[in-house]
């Protein structure tokens, strides 16, 4: 191959990379369909498409406006959001097994939620995400502030990962201890841990949504940034990126994100896990896809086993966070099996 | 001058490594830095190529302060490729250098003609076009080497400070990077700093040399002048016969043993 034959590779390489992008979004919208359609009471896509375009008040309408859209609203922002933090977080750290939960959110969030239960006598579902949020808001700030007195002006993967699981550890030992002297917040806690996108109105969604679309802009902001400091943070450097700036817009993308979907949806961190490692092999090692293709197999992932949880056990169902981790695990052990994790 | 240090002090925290150095780079040469392990060769290097704030004296690029200039602006004048870089692991050659164009590319603008024909360039001149579609992990070490100096060809700067790029290379691709460095400044006029440890290849490939022991630079100027039994006594602690490199008439360092201490004389 000769040098005038690498320019229609590179063209050869964005038309493949578009090609998936469609394939992915095409299979978030048969997600989205399922999501619509399939529970405890099928609804055939001639009424869901009724509900949707000229509702007349039945019963179908009623299941899919009030339940099923926000629910599948939900699945698909905490889907993409979680795809995202996850594949940011493996890129910031190097490290192919951290996922956003390293940075305290998930911790954070419970016992902000708790102590708002046991403390503030909060009771209304909006009111104990409005504390998840802010308890997972204010660990990543603590971790990483924490992670900064390595004193080298911003936080080395490693410090981060330390500051993380101490300030984790620190605030599972207080929610435990909450949640073992007040049955209330036991209760919250034990359904919020298990996670699931199930019973979550369209306020929820929209209480969420400004946190994800600004970290959906942080996090494409950083694509670039990223990938130069994949490369080391001494090549980073001697090619103009500002590794402090990067490492900050990066981890604010992180928290905001998984804050966010955490706060909503409870601990589904093992998405943020997965996704990446099922991502890259078709978007290689460029965040500039990487990211946006996690989204999409998040998004599908989550609502494709919010639907399988709904079908399993009837009459009843099983949480999105369970069914996650059931199937899930194996489908990682036998991934890690198959072909050895990517070095970072 | 390139590229000037002036009473440079540098170190990690208390440690200083590298004090009242003075230093300057001519536009066009290749200058090679030498000296024993530990003598703060490479600090210097990232200190001239600001990867290190010097914690005394100044670096001057083009006759400004290098801490003063946008670190992005440093980028499309100076490339660095530091020591053994680690890429991660399926990225392909020709993705590792389309990075080296990161410093020209906006959030908005990511790929341009520009960019397009400087990868191609890079490629073509290491000699990787054909190579480019691999992943860098599949290449040989001195295959590995070439594109990760093709990525700070395709950055576009004509200075260039190189790290030991022949680290962790056999001899054979040794050779090869370093014709390659000599092409790159006999044909496309690249100024190039760089450490190796090698010094009859050091020889060979400078124009300059720099000789630097426990943080000072000991002598510098063509590798004739530089290269002496004297020098070696001095700087590596080495006896050895300098003679005439039968290929190049460059100086050829061959060791005798270890330099022999008076006290161990006397003994």
């Amino acid at each position: 191959m000769s040098a005038t034959a690498v320019a229609p590779r590179l063209r050869g390489v964005r038309h493949r990379r578009l090609t998936v992008l469609s394939v992915l979004l095409a299979a978030v919208v048969a997600a989205v369909v399922l999501s619509v359609t399939i529970g405890s009471k099928s609804v055939p896509l001639t009424d869901a498409w009724h509900a949707l375009t000229a509702p007349t008040g039945t019963e179908n309408d009623i299941v899919i406006r009030a339940l099923r859209v926000p629910r599948t609203v939900l699945g698909v922002l905490a889907g993409v959001a979680l795809g995202v933090a996850g594949a940011l977080m493996q890129g910031h750290t190097r490290n192919p097994l951290a996922d956003p939960g390293l940075l305290g959110v998930t911790q954070g969030a419970a016992f902000a939620m708790v102590s708002s239960i046991v403390l503030l006598g909060v009771s209304s579902l909006l009111g104990y995400i409005w504390f998840g949020l802010a308890g997972a808001l204010v660990a990543s700030v603590a971790v990483f502030a924490l992670g900064m007195t390595g004193g080298k002006g911003s936080p080395t993967p490693v410090t981060l990962a330390l500051a993380g699981t101490a300030v984790s550890a620190f605030l599972y030992a207080l929610t435990s201890a909450i949640v073992l002297l007040d049955e209330q917040a036991m209760d919250v806690f034990r359904f919020w841990q298990a996670g699931s996108i199930a019973a979550r109105g369209a306020d929820v969604v929209w209480q969420v949504l400004p946190f994800i679309l600004v970290g959906l802009v942080l996090a494409a902001v950083n694509a670039p940034g990223l990938n130069a400091l994949s490369l080391g943070e001494d090549v980073a450097r001697s090619l103009g990126q500002n590794i402090p700036v990067t490492r900050a817009v990066g981890v604010a993308a992180v928290t905001l994100l998984s804050g966010a979907s955490v706060a909503a949806c409870g601990s589904l961190a093992f998405v943020g896990l997965i996704v990446p490692h099922l991502t890259r092999p078709l978007s290689g090692t460029d965040h500039r896809w990487l990211l946006p293709y996690s989204g999409l197999v998040g998004a599908a992932l989550l609502l494709v086993a919010d639907v399988v949880g709904r079908v399993v056990a009837p009459p009843g169902e099983l949480e999105v966070g369970v069914v996650l981790a059931l199937l899930g695990a194996p489908f990682f052990v036998a991934l890690v099996r198959r072909r050895k994790p990517v070095r970072l | 001058m390139r590229l000037q240090a002036a009473d440079l002090r540098l170190g990690y925290g208390e440690r200083v490594v590298v004090d009242g150095l003075d230093l300057g780079i001519e536009a066009g040469t290749v200058t090679t830095i030498i000296g024993p392990n530990g003598c703060g060769k490479s600090t210097l290097l990232r200190a001239l190529g600001r990867l290190l704030k010097p914690q005394g004296g100044e670096v001057l690029l083009d006759g400004k302060r290098i801490d003063k200039i946008p670190t992005r602006e440093v980028a499309k004048i100076l490339g660095m490729l530091p020591q053994a870089p680690v890429a991660p692991e399926g990225l392909t050659v020709a993705d590792l250098v389309a990075r080296g164009r990161h410093p020209h590319q906006t959030w908005y603008r990511q790929w341009s003609s520009d960019d397009e024909g400087a990868v191609t360039a890079a490629l073509d001149m290491t000699g990787l076009a054909d190579l480019a579609e691999r992943p860098l992990d599949e290449l040989s070490g001195g295959q590995r080497q070439r594109a990760w100096i093709s990525m700070a060809l395709a950055q576009g700067t004509d200075l260039l400070l190189l790290d030991e790029p022949t680290t962790f290379l056999d001899l054979a691709h040794q050779v090869e990077v370093l014709e390659l460095v000599r092409h790159l400044h006999q044909r496309a006029g690249r100024t190039v700093v760089m450490v190796l440890h090698d010094l009859n290849l050091a020889a060979r490939y400078a124009d300059r040399l720099v000789a630097m022991r426990a943080g000072q630079v000991i002598s510098s100027g063509t590798p004739h002048e530089v290269l002496t039994e004297e020098l070696l006594r001095e700087v590596f602690e080495l006896d050895a016969k300098v003679i005439e490199d039968p290929v190049a008439g460059t100086p050829l360092v061959v060791p005798i043993g270890p330099r022999s201490r008076p006290a161990e004389r006397e003994a």
